[in-house]
């Protein structure tokens, strides 16, 4: 009976379930569709699910660049590797240093802890666009512009307060009692953060750097502002070269949308067995 | 910092020397700690102070001018007129109106779903691991490529939503989605939850993983049943991450410009112009640069105030000695 | 410190980081370049302005010219954060018909009137230097030229019974009626008037076709007088009849090529670009049905002796006022503009020099492409008649308040009206400051 109860739970949650996958899945299997269309398929009436014809030559256009005959799908793979650099940097550095001033301001009581704190999230409340025009004028005379250096160092100025604030509730979570432990067992303080904070909290700071890495992979404005050819540009603005002066080549954007989501969602594979292993070390008590 | 260390410089090669007999000055553990403490957070305080700072207070400044853009404008001093003149406007207002009704909506939204879908995942049905890898989809579709999914979706004559529920037999007639006054801004909110769900679904489901287990059984033990096991005692130790999550989201809400610039331009008739967006029209289109600064100190003020309402409900500060 | 050597040793990995993966490729020292800035898919494609510019630093050694190529909605902002730096991120950029007063009111542009030659002034089309000459003074080359156009679908047209396309609104109302009644398609027309400049765009054609004007003799608005109502009116009614795809309120240009692609429209008013793309079997299910008509007028503006309407969309090259290098920036705007240059590429853009379409010239042109003998005595027809939008300073924002109230009137938030009484309270506001 109790078995037949548990079948039951297990089958009702998994019924939960569906839904939430259609509603996640119906736009991305309709991005996907338009992917793999022709542009006269796409504007078919009424639509078609499927493609009846369909075809790869919008992501051939990208991938194998000279088969393309318009500049955009070919400049593509550049920016996609720009995006995939910078983001990477970013979400390092981000964690590496955003980790340490995040246990600091939790855990450590000293002056102007608070002050910090409330400094650190306010940077982050004024909206981008206003700050665009006074970073150019400083990026210029730098002449960093258009350089990969100039995007990683603006968009840490913006992940650096959310990456430290996100981990230092993660860190919060992590019961004293361990570190109390472990403080008695004769730690030093940084002793404490990396042999007992960290480890614990790597479910924290996955989830952390996923957020850090898809900032800075979604940001728009300032990539468009800041670079101007491919040293430099990024997968948004490269996307965005698919809208032409009055027509969107939607196909092209839809596969140019996938082939973008890829890195994100591969490396959220890759690191989610890290997730899971935080599950355990979680259960441990001092 | 404590003033107390100038009388002692710091002897760099003391400090770095691996030898573990190296002589130590007498500090109390609470000044090392301190001291430790600076030596963590200085190099993210660097990085964003570094480079936020002169653009912050050269808007700062700018919003008492008049500053129109150009080489050769006076800028001229006006006090808080630019702040004054917004106050006035109507369409400022409405503005700040519409997009408190986006933040409150999709965050809210976000958050229901998010914590809904988190819990699903914490309870392992079939599927669980795939579910939460998927999840990162949305979230990783860029925001422009979102924007003009989503306006394909909404198209009156080709768009998935018209044709979907036709043959679901909800519509009768393909209806012009975007041209609906009063459904333009739900439109925007729908395609903004898509978007950024995940994240508070993550977030929430990431601190469920960290919850002890035994808390739960425990209280299964006493007697409690589902719902109170969620409300009494998982929700409570859960907020620290559902402050994180409530405050990002709102701050980004509040501040949320892309989607919108690619779903409707603000359109139609000004029914999805939200606070940031105005901000940028007066910034770049219009030329207005005092006006511009002036709107973004206004929204860092509505952001931050929202920030600190919300910490001073929901913040319960661990125990940090 | 353990700590301090941890730390010491994360800052050193994170400069070399940042130096691996930061830093782009540095400039070489020599020759001068100048950095242009265009609207990329205007007229030629990326491809081929970039071979122009080869060619040009083949003839000019000493000049290297770095092209940026960006969407229209970027170009404009991409000016202004360009012109915050010294030296300026451009030597030269593509600009709008409708930027050159708030730019040259901003100082950005660079006075090159002693610059033009007569031959240049005379041999270019006249209306192609609206986009560059105010008052006298001469602030860049003409580039692209383009006006809007009126489209139909022959096909449709011919199963309705209908010979003639039509020759006034009031016409084309008459005639999109029967369409609709024979149930050939349920909105006949398609109209860009989403909440952008497009919007005004064909307010301007509708307008000027109405005998109407944007500003007064005194430079106070017009376009709210009761011909700008009258029209504003016209639209709304069209759509309440069903006989305007409701669509077209949240519909920008692409959207409307989009519709009009699909057969779902017997009546489109756009750029030259839908034409050609009509005859792409990849983008269009209407492979050569689609014909040009002159853009129609309203029978009150017909009497009032107006014989056509349309809206100036050209583009022009400016020089940028801080730029280091005018001499060889105007050098290669010269040689963009080039006969040369012109003739080679005319199968993607029209010449800007009259006398490409005279003589052998014409005969040469017409048989560049498949599709010129049709859009050649189209453009040639319909240029003429290209109206221009208010030049004034506070161009943008003026647009955005007449975008909202035509949006207000055809949503029905507002009273025609009402609507446009309150854009022009706006423009005399924004005159005024």
């Amino acid at each position: 009976m109790m078995v037949y109860l548990k079948l039951l739970r297990k089958l009702l949650l998994f019924l939960f379930t569906l839904p939430v996958f259609f509603f996640i899945f119906f736009p991305v299997l309709w991005l996907f569709s338009a992917s793999l269309s022709t542009q006269v398929e796409l504007f078919a009436i009424p639509p078609h699910w499927i493609p009846q014809h369909p075809t790869l030559q919008n992501y051939l256009d990208i991938i194998f660049p000279s088969l393309a005959t318009s500049s955009v799908p070919r400049t593509y793979a550049v920016a996609l590797i720009n995006s995939i650099k910078i983001a990477s940097a970013v979400t390092v550095i981000s964690i590496g240093i955003g980790s340490l001033a995040a246990y600091a301001l939790v855990r450590i009581p000293f002056r102007f802890n608070r002050t910090i704190q409330l400094g650190i999230i306010a940077t982050r409340m004024i909206p981008e666009v206003s700050l665009i025009l006074p970073l150019f004028i400083i990026a210029s005379s730098l002449r960093l512009i258009n350089k990969p250096i100039v995007l990683i160092v603006t968009y840490m100025s913006f992940a650096l307060p959310y990456a430290i604030w996100m981990m230092a509730a993660f860190f919060q979570t992590v019961p004293i009692e361990l570190e109390d432990a472990a403080r008695i067992d004769g730690c030093t303080r940084p002793g404490i953060l990396f042999r007992v904070v960290l480890p614990i909290s790597v479910p924290g700071l996955v989830s952390t750097a996923m957020f850090t890495f898809l900032l800075a992979w979604d940001e728009f404005f300032y990539a468009l502002i800041f670079t101007s050819t491919l040293a430099a540009k990024t997968a948004p603005v490269a996307i965005a070269e698919f809208v032409g002066r009055y027509a969107v080549n939607i196909n092209g954007m839809m596969a140019g949308g996938i082939i973008a989501a890829l890195p994100p969602v591969i490396l959220a594979l890759i690191f989610q067995r890290y997730i899971v292993s935080g599950m355990t070390a979680g259960a441990v008590k001092g | 910092m404590d003033l107390r260390y100038k009388a002692d410089p710091p002897n760099i090669f003391e400090m770095t020397a691996i030898s573990p007999t190296r002589p130590r000055r007498r500090l109390s553990l609470r000044q090392q700690d301190a001291r430790t403490a600076w030596l963590l957070v200085i190099p993210s305080l660097v990085v964003i102070l570094g480079v936020a700072l002169w653009p912050i207070i050269y808007t700062f400044i700018l919003s008492f001018y008049h500053a129109p853009t150009g080489i050769n404008q006076v800028r001229t001093f006006v006090g808080l007129g630019n702040f004054i003149e917004m106050v006035k406007d109507q369409t400022f207002w409405e503005t700040i109106g519409r997009t408190m009704y986006f933040t409150v909506a999709s965050v809210g939204l976000e958050m229901v779903l998010g914590m809904a879908i988190a819990q699903l995942i914490h309870f392992h049905p079939w599927g669980w691991k795939f579910l939460r890898f998927c999840l990162i989809i949305p979230w990783a579709v860029p925001t422009i490529v979102n924007g003009a999914m989503w306006r394909w979706i909404y198209s009156a004559d080709f768009g998935a939503l018209n044709s979907l529920f036709m043959q679901l037999g909800l519509i009768k007639h393909y209806i012009p989605w975007l041209t609906l006054p009063n459904l333009a801004m739900p439109l925007v909110i729908l395609a903004d939850v898509w978007h950024m769900m995940p994240f508070v679904a993550l977030i929430l489901q990431a601190a469920l993983a960290t919850l002890p287990i035994e808390l739960d059984e425990a209280a299964a033990v006493d007697g409690a049943n589902a719902f109170q096991r969620f409300w009494q005692i998982r929700l409570p130790l859960l907020r620290p991450a559902i402050l994180v999550a409530l405050i990002a989201r709102t701050v980004d809400a509040f501040r949320v410009f892309d989607i919108v610039y690619i779903l409707t331009s603000s359109g139609p008739a000004n029914k999805t112009l939200t606070i940031t967006y105005l901000t940028y029209l007066n910034s770049f289109p219009w030329g207005k640069q005092g006006i511009g600064a002036a709107l973004s100190f206004l929204i860092s003020i509505f952001t931050i105030s929202m920030a600190l309402i919300f910490i001073r409900f929901l913040y319960r500060p661990e125990e940090t000695q | 410190m353990h700590t301090l050597n941890r730390i010491a040793l994360m800052a050193v990995a994170i400069v070399l980081v940042i130096s691996i993966v930061g830093c782009g490729p540095q400039k070489p020292a020599g020759p001068v370049t100048i950095h242009i800035l265009t609207m990329d898919q205007a007229g030629l494609k990326p491809a081929e302005i970039d071979q122009i510019a080869r060619d040009f630093e083949a003839q000019n050694p000493d000049i290297k010219v770095v092209m940026e190529y960006v969407g229209y909605d970027y170009v404009h902002d991409k000016i202004v954060t360009g012109m915050a730096a010294t030296p300026p991120a451009y030597d030269a950029a593509m600009i709008d018909v409708i930027w050159p007063d708030e730019f040259i009111k901003a100082g950005y542009l660079l006075d090159v009137t002693d610059r033009v030659t007569s031959e240049m002034k005379s041999g270019m089309f006249p209306a192609s230097w609206n986009g560059v000459a105010r008052n006298g003074r001469i602030y860049g080359m003409p580039w692209l030229m383009d006006v809007k156009y009126f489209m139909y679908n022959k096909d449709i047209l011919q199963q309705a019974g209908i010979t003639e396309p039509p020759k006034t609104w009031e016409e084309l109302v008459d005639q999109a009626k029967i369409i609709k009644q024979k149930g050939l398609v349920e909105f006949p027309i398609i109209w860009s008037w989403n909440q952008k400049e497009g919007v005004v765009c064909d307010f301007t054609v509708l307008l000027f076709g109405n005998g109407g004007a944007f500003l007064d003799a005194n430079g106070k608005p017009a376009f709210n007088n009761e011909k700008g109502v009258q029209l504003l009116t016209w639209m709304k009614q069209t759509l309440d009849d069903g006989l305007s795809n409701p669509s077209s309120v949240s519909s920008d240009e692409g959207a409307v090529e989009t519709d009009f692609l699909a057969g779902k429209s017997a009546f489109a008013v756009n750029w030259l670009f839908q034409y050609s793309d009509s005859n792409d079997a990849t983008k269009s299910q209407i492979v050569g049905q689609a014909a040009f008509a002159p853009m129609p007028v309203f029978e009150d503006g017909a009497a009032a002796g107006i014989k056509g309407s349309s809206v100036d969309g050209s583009s022009s090259f400016a020089i940028m006022a801080t730029t280091p290098y005018p001499d060889q920036t105007w050098k290669f705007l010269t040689y963009l503009a080039s006969n040369e240059v012109q003739i080679k590429y005319s199968a993607e853009m029209l010449p800007i020099w009259q006398n490409d379409f005279q003589g052998d010239a014409l005969a040469n042109l017409l048989a560049a492409t498949p599709t010129n003998p049709v859009t050649v005595p189209a453009f040639l027809a319909q240029f003429p008649y290209a109206n221009e939008r208010p030049t004034v300073s506070y161009y943008n924002e003026a647009s955005a308040a007449l975008q909202l109230a035509i949006q207000e009137a055809l949503t029905g938030v507002k009273t025609p009206q009402q609507a446009l009484d309150e854009a022009a309270a706006k423009w005399v506001e924004l005159a005024g400051e």
